[in-house]
């Protein structure tokens, strides 16, 4: 049993080591080292850590664009990522998929908004036809929301019961669409429509998030049935790059009062910060210069 | 003799046999019903718990079974009327298409992944329901890269052919049935008094144990072909029946090769039998325009250049398909179109 005060110093150092890899992507993006775009998690980092701390080995994860966070809570490595954001030959996926289209043990993300959802649902289904007590995590925006197929999903999940959590993510803005333009209705009544039991929390403080995900989690093992967990949150940086039309003083804001790290940070003794942060960084410039010298995939890899 | 619909209803019935991982989806498919067009009829009773009737949601339950495949069942997808394929195009061209080469890279075999998912759907018109009950579709999910699309026909084993596919293959899979073919009786062309028939067996090195044969088909006892003929599905019996009036109405000697697979497009059977006609004529059931048809004379132009001496396409008219029976009938290829256009390039030189 880890005491709370290794469940603090781990959570924090997950979330830190989002933050920098994020930081380091959009910091060196302007070199001209990565292909594409890309979708950073800053300002969300206790949604993922919080939710993925729980998951055990065979549990299965589905992501969307937004997937860096997502991929390095649930565990993936750190110079496979900046690698496969590089088109190297050593990247998650060989470079093939990019940042928004990673593959690695039972980690699944695609980039078209709401489609990963009934795959995931599928995917809850087969783990119980199997006869495995492991669940399934979706994660979704309040933009994947204004998919069709997210509700289809939905009335799926709830009709066969499948063992899935379903994770919502309400960053308040897709693209630069506030959520207030695109969203009718509430999000935990799309739930209650289909019996979803559906938690609903307003909160940066991984140490709230992390106790309602387990519990919810626990329930969809237990009971084999659909649960929701909606996270009213906020990102910090834009849509994917130079795409944020929020005024800079309403991100100032948000970056003091929604920070997670800020927030969770002062449970910490301040050495055991500095010694956690200075090893996430040793780890985070480590990776990037490794896949920056790493080789460019072989067209005979195709 | 078994009708098509006989032979796809065994081999879903042996699939289910043979293996546990097998299960089938779609909308009214549990007995007494046994689906709108009764291929699944029985298996729900004899299966229980391995037919999913679904409600009425092609993206989700065609999405829910890319998620079983992934995580190692062996889903067989029924989309009652090819007309709705549109409906789960963006989880077969951007999910279950892409999905192993997107994610296999810089991966060791054991931790590829593998989408076996078979989705099956009947195409086709000539039966009054209208325009978006009676198109032929598959042309706009041909070419897509990791989507293999099949189109059993009336000759060999159907049946086999599905079976085949459920057990055998691991990339995602369009199996495109037409609503007449299921009436069509199984021909056993080891045994037929008119015709005799030659299988082209494509076996690829990337999925040992199943094949998309090719049926070359001739007239018996018929002097040498002047004119290659090549149809899939349903059109593959109206060709042949065009053949056979063509030969003794006309002494016009066609050959019919008949592919199963459509996409990937294998050609070799058909452009052997081009070498010896120098004519092509390609006939389908989909529209004419950037169809299927389109697709093969290019290859055989590519591949034979000045020995395709003629090419032509015979395809549905490029307009939605009438509810009207004369007009569906003018608007879909006949028989006697068939015979017209063979006529047409045999007899100018």
């Amino acid at each position: 049993m880890k005491t709370m005060q290794q469940i603090e110093a781990e959570v924090y150092r997950a979330m830190f080591r989002i933050r920098r890899f994020e930081e380091t992507v959009l910091d060196n993006f302007p070199k001209g080292v990565f292909f594409g775009t890309t979708h950073t998690y800053l300002g969300q980092e206790a949604n993922a850590v919080g939710v993925l701390h729980h998951l055990n080995q065979d549990e299965v994860v589905f992501s969307n664009h937004r997937c860096h966070g997502h991929f390095l809570a649930y565990g993936g490595d750190a110079r496979a990522l900046f690698a496969e954001l590089m088109g190297k030959a050593s990247g998650v996926c060989g470079g093939r998929g990019g940042s928004q289209h990673l593959h690695w043990r039972n980690f699944y993300s695609n980039g078209v908004q709401g489609g990963i959802v009934p795959i995931a649902v599928g995917a809850a289904l087969a783990e119980k036809r199997k006869g495995a007590r492991a669940a399934t995590v979706a994660f979704l925006g309040d933009g994947t929301l204004g998919e069709g197929v997210v509700y289809e999903a939905l009335n799926l999940a709830a009709l066969w019961q499948a063992p899935i959590l379903f994770v919502v993510e309400n960053n308040h803005i897709a693209q630069t669409t506030p959520v207030e333009l695109a969203l009718a209705g509430g999000i935990s009544a799309r739930f209650a429509a289909f019996d979803i039991p559906a938690r609903e929390l307003d909160t940066s403080d991984v140490m709230e998030i992390l106790p309602a995900a387990g519990a919810l989690l626990e329930q969809v093992r237990t009971q084999s049935a659909p649960r929701a967990l909606i996270l009213h949150t906020w990102r910090f940086g834009p849509h994917s790059k130079g795409d944020d039309t929020r005024p800079a003083e309403t991100i100032a804001r948000l970056r003091q009062s929604r920070d997670p790290l800020t927030l969770h940070a002062a449970r910490l003794s301040p050495a055991e910060k500095e010694a956690i942060e200075a090893q996430v960084e040793d780890e985070i410039q480590r990776a990037y210069q490794q896949a920056l010298a790493d080789p460019y995939s072989s067209i005979a890899d195709l | 003799m078994p009708t098509v619909l006989d032979s796809l209803n065994t081999a879903l019935r042996q699939a289910l046999t043979q293996d546990e991982r097998v299960l089938i989806l779609g909308e009214d498919l549990l007995d007494p019903y046994g689906g709108a067009f009764k291929v699944t009829r029985g298996l729900s009773d004899a299966f229980p718990g391995r037919v999913l009737t679904t409600p009425i949601s092609e993206a989700g339950f065609t999405g829910l079974a890319i998620g079983m495949a992934l995580r190692g069942l062996r889903p067989v997808v029924e989309i009652m009327f090819g007309d709705f394929l549109t409906l789960a195009a963006d989880q077969i061209i951007n999910h279950a298409a892409k999905f192993r080469w997107m994610y296999n890279g810089n991966k060791p075999e054991t931790e590829r992944v593998s989408l076996p998912l078979v989705i099956r759907t009947p195409m086709g018109g000539r039966r009054g329901y209208g325009p978006t009950h009676s198109q032929t579709l598959e042309k706009h999910f041909l070419g897509t890269p990791g989507l293999v699309v099949l189109a059993p026909c009336a000759l060999g084993d159907p049946g086999q052919l599905l079976l085949d596919a459920i057990l055998f293959t691991n990339d995602p899979l369009l199996f495109v049935e037409n609503k007449l073919l299921y009436l069509a009786q199984v021909q056993d062309i080891t045994q037929s008094d008119d015709f005799e028939f030659r299988i082209h067996n494509d076996r690829t090195d990337a999925e040992p144990g199943f094949a998309a044969p090719t049926y070359l088909c001739r007239v018996r006892g018929a002097p040498p072909p002047t004119l290659t003929l090549t149809a899939y599905g349903y059109m593959a019996e109206l060709a042949q029946q065009a053949q056979r009036r063509l030969a003794y109405e006309h002494e016009v000697f066609v050959e019919l090769v008949v592919p199963t697979g459509l996409s990937p497009c294998r050609m070799h059977p058909l452009l052997a039998s081009i070498e010896r006609t120098g004519r092509l004529l390609a006939v389908e059931e989909g529209t004419r325009n950037l169809g299927w048809g389109a697709e093969i004379l290019a290859r055989s132009a590519e591949a034979l250049g000045a020995h395709l001496k003629r090419a032509r396409r015979l395809a549905a008219h490029d307009l939605p398909i009438p509810a009207s029976g004369p007009l569906e009938a003018h608007v879909l290829p006949s028989v006697e179109n068939i015979i017209q256009c063979c006529l047409e390039m045999t007899q100018s030189d």
